[in-house]
């Protein structure tokens, strides 16, 4: 952080950097499967670089289908703001909005 | 000694009244001492029954010391005092004083020694921790905190039931070993299980934690469900339905955790993740799963506490959760980032961080014991939850665009609580062995072989790239806006739906059937007016009753009369 109103990750040399060491990371850590002997339990764990596929092939997949999870799934964001406030009897909205519009502009919500 | 006597919950009930009536310093100073006092108390306590009495024909048993109670009583009483310095700053007495009952609630129910001392805690911890929700004072928390004192309710209810059927069938209510057989121990389960947030009875957590308040919340991951997974690992040890459970809560909150925009939520459905792990380690029941569920718990009071208190902080200081809100935070925010960087890291179980010791307990147990699938679906959890809260809470939060945010690090009180829960995170994963001393068994078990430790930097560093994959690819889901459909859905819409609709049915046919009769009536009514009418004698425009009774004493007058005569 040479200049004061430039942070680290401003400049995306640094963020090449970043991401450039984790690739490398990762590729030691394959490598380190043929040096570290492993006493394995499970048959799957003798596969080549098991653990790496599974992160990353898992992880692919956790988020393709939380994707395709959000096309039947996702709702405007007041969805059961909608109707839960128009249950509340008028009095108790009203005295809750009350309280909530005297703490608007407020920074901190918790006290 | 009579000081052995004194339940932990005392202390923390005596911290409640000294809240309710003190202010400012003074009651600071006196609300950290109550879990600092109780805590160096309950350490010098022997195991064993310290309080025993008759009720009716029962032997109760309030306060109950052994491994696993002591286990969870050292770690309610470490959450209780980061959570109170994360809350020094707040001036609201309703908050201080319901936070110390709830702990107190908390601590009465894991040192409890019968199902009738558990049910009356299982209760005050709903009724305690509400205020801690509704204290936001937004019409959201309070919808949502009624939803959640429902579901509470309804648990402890299912508690009480089960407990009375428990007494019928044994004679007695202790709380140890229940298992699944019979009506009881199914009742008692269910009642365990919605507190645990089991699959489709998991939805009050996920939908009021995050409408709590900033340090309510932190407060509330704390206590309910470590209560529950204790209870589970006191009651049914072993019980085999309790592994696919446990998997099947490890796995599907992190879909909704992946797309999930409140960031507190976010963490809520890895609450559940996590619990999953404590619930099938309680399943395999084995002395190194039991170990690994305990061991868990206890770790995840402190690194869950941390992201809470880091996601609180971000609210607390820019007023904003959702991840499309936030981002480059790490500007201004610089310490928060570091200590929610190693709440992410102690979750997400890497070496050297305290999830890392106890997690890899039960998945080693689970390897042993044979049940593969259950080892793949935790592994594959395992790079999930690393996705989700260890990658996506920090990496929107503190990094991602910058969201042109001005916030600066929050209240000293909130830094210093985070910065003792991650000294701990980080105390537990370097040195294993103090956790382990203080588990219900001696195993021998060590987490830092090459094997472990290479297997998971694997995992970790691959789920990582693929994050960062799919980013650079702009395949990885945004932020949205939005409300995400979970089993809440049942209660919070579909059934109002259908009961509205039964009910403005119902009332439709009700009016059409009381009109048809009305009519009905009323047209006979006419019928027979216009009958009498047509007979147009002297008395007919009466009805038939009318001339009888008029007859009728026609006839008794004449009666009266000839009764003269004679």
């Amino acid at each position: 952080m040479k200049d004061e109103k430039k942070y680290l990750f401003d400049d995306p040399k640094n963020i090449q950097r970043v991401l450039y060491i984790f690739y490398t990371c990762c590729a030691l850590l394959v490598i380190l499967d043929f040096v570290i002997h492993r006493h394995v339990i499970h048959s799957w764990e003798k596969l080549w670089a098991f653990y790496p596929l599974y992160g990353f092939v898992g992880c692919v997949i956790l988020v393709f289908v939380a994707t395709w999870m959000r096309s039947f799934l996702m709702r405007d964001e007041d969805y059961y703001e909608k109707v839960d406030m128009n249950n509340l009897d008028e009095k108790n909205q009203q005295k809750l909005t009350k309280k909530i519009t005297s703490k608007t502009g407020e920074h901190h919500v918790d006290d | 000694m009579w000081m052995i006597e004194i339940p932990p919950f005392i202390p923390f009930l005596i911290g409640a009244l000294i809240a309710a009536f003190t202010r400012g310093v003074l009651r600071n100073i006196l609300m950290i001492a109550v879990p600092i006092i109780s805590g160096l108390h309950l350490w010098m306590v022997p195991e064993g029954i310290h309080l025993q009495f008759a009720f009716l024909d029962y032997q109760l048993s309030p306060y109950r010391v052994d491994k696993l109670s002591l286990m969870f009583g050292y770690v309610f009483h470490i959450a209780a005092f980061i959570a109170i310095i994360y809350s020094l700053h707040v001036k609201d007495t309703l908050q201080q004083v319901s936070a110390m009952l709830y702990a107190g609630s908390g601590l009465g129910a894991v040192f409890a020694g019968d199902l009738l001392t558990l049910f009356v805690f299982w209760e005050l911890l709903a009724f305690t921790s509400v205020f801690l929700i509704w204290a936001r004072r937004t019409p959201q928390s309070y919808v949502a905190g009624m939803r959640y004192l429902i579901i509470q309710v309804l648990s402890g209810v299912i508690l009480l039931v089960g407990a009375l059927f428990y007494a019928a069938e044994n004679g007695t209510l202790d709380f140890s070993y229940i298992g699944l057989d019979g009506i009881a121990g199914w009742l008692i389960f269910i009642a365990f299980g919605i507190k645990c947030a089991f699959p489709v009875a998991h939805n009050w957590l996920t939908d009021a934690y995050p409408e709590a308040t900033v340090t309510g919340t932190v407060f509330l991951s704390a206590f309910t469900t470590k209560v529950a997974v204790y209870a589970l690992a006191r009651s049914y040890p072993g019980t085999e339905l309790l592994i696919y459970i446990g998997a099947a809560m490890t796995c599907f909150p992190i879909f909704f955790a992946v797309i999930e925009n409140d960031l507190r939520r976010v963490l809520a459905y890895s609450l559940i993740n996590q619990v999953g792990f404590m619930v099938v380690g309680i399943g395999i029941g084995t002395a190194l799963a039991i170990n690994g569920a305990v061991s868990h718990a206890f770790n995840d009071v402190i690194f869950k506490g941390l992201l809470f208190m880091s996601m609180g902080a971000v609210l607390h200081m820019t007023g904003k959760i959702n991840g499309s809100d936030l981002g480059g935070l790490y500007k201004t925010m610089p310490k928060t980032t570091i200590l929610c960087i190693v709440g992410a890291a102690s979750i997400s179980a890497f070496p050297l961080f305290s999830g890392f010791v106890s997690k890899s307990m039960v998945m080693s147990a689970a390897l042993e014991e044979g049940y593969d699938w259950i080892w793949l679906m935790l592994l594959f959890a395992s790079a999930g939850v690393f996705h989700h809260a260890g990658i996506k809470i920090p990496y929107f939060a503190f990094f991602a665009h910058d969201s042109g945010l001005k916030a600066s690090d929050p209240p000293k009180n909130m830094l210093f609580a985070m910065t003792i829960s991650a000294g701990l995170c980080i105390a537990i994963g370097i040195y294993p062995s103090a956790l382990y001393a203080l588990l219900p068994y001696d195993t021998g078990y060590n987490p830092y072989d090459a094997t472990h430790v290479l297997a998971q930097t694997q995992l970790l560093f691959f789920s990582a790239l693929a994050f960062v994959w799919l980013n650079l690819k702009g395949m990885y889901p945004p932020e949205l806006h939005s409300t995400n459909l979970d089993c809440d859905w049942v209660y919070r819409r579909a059934m109002p739906l259908v009961f509205q609709n039964m009910f403005s049915a119902i009332w439709k046919i009700d009016r059409m059937v009381r009109d048809t009769i009305k009519e009905k009536l009323g047209h006979s009514f006419t019928y027979l007016a216009s009958k009498n009418n047509r007979l147009s004698s002297l008395l007919s425009r009466n009805h038939p009753s009318g001339s009888m009774a008029m007859w009728v004493a026609v006839m008794l007058a004449i009666y009266l009369l000839l009764s003269f005569v004679k």
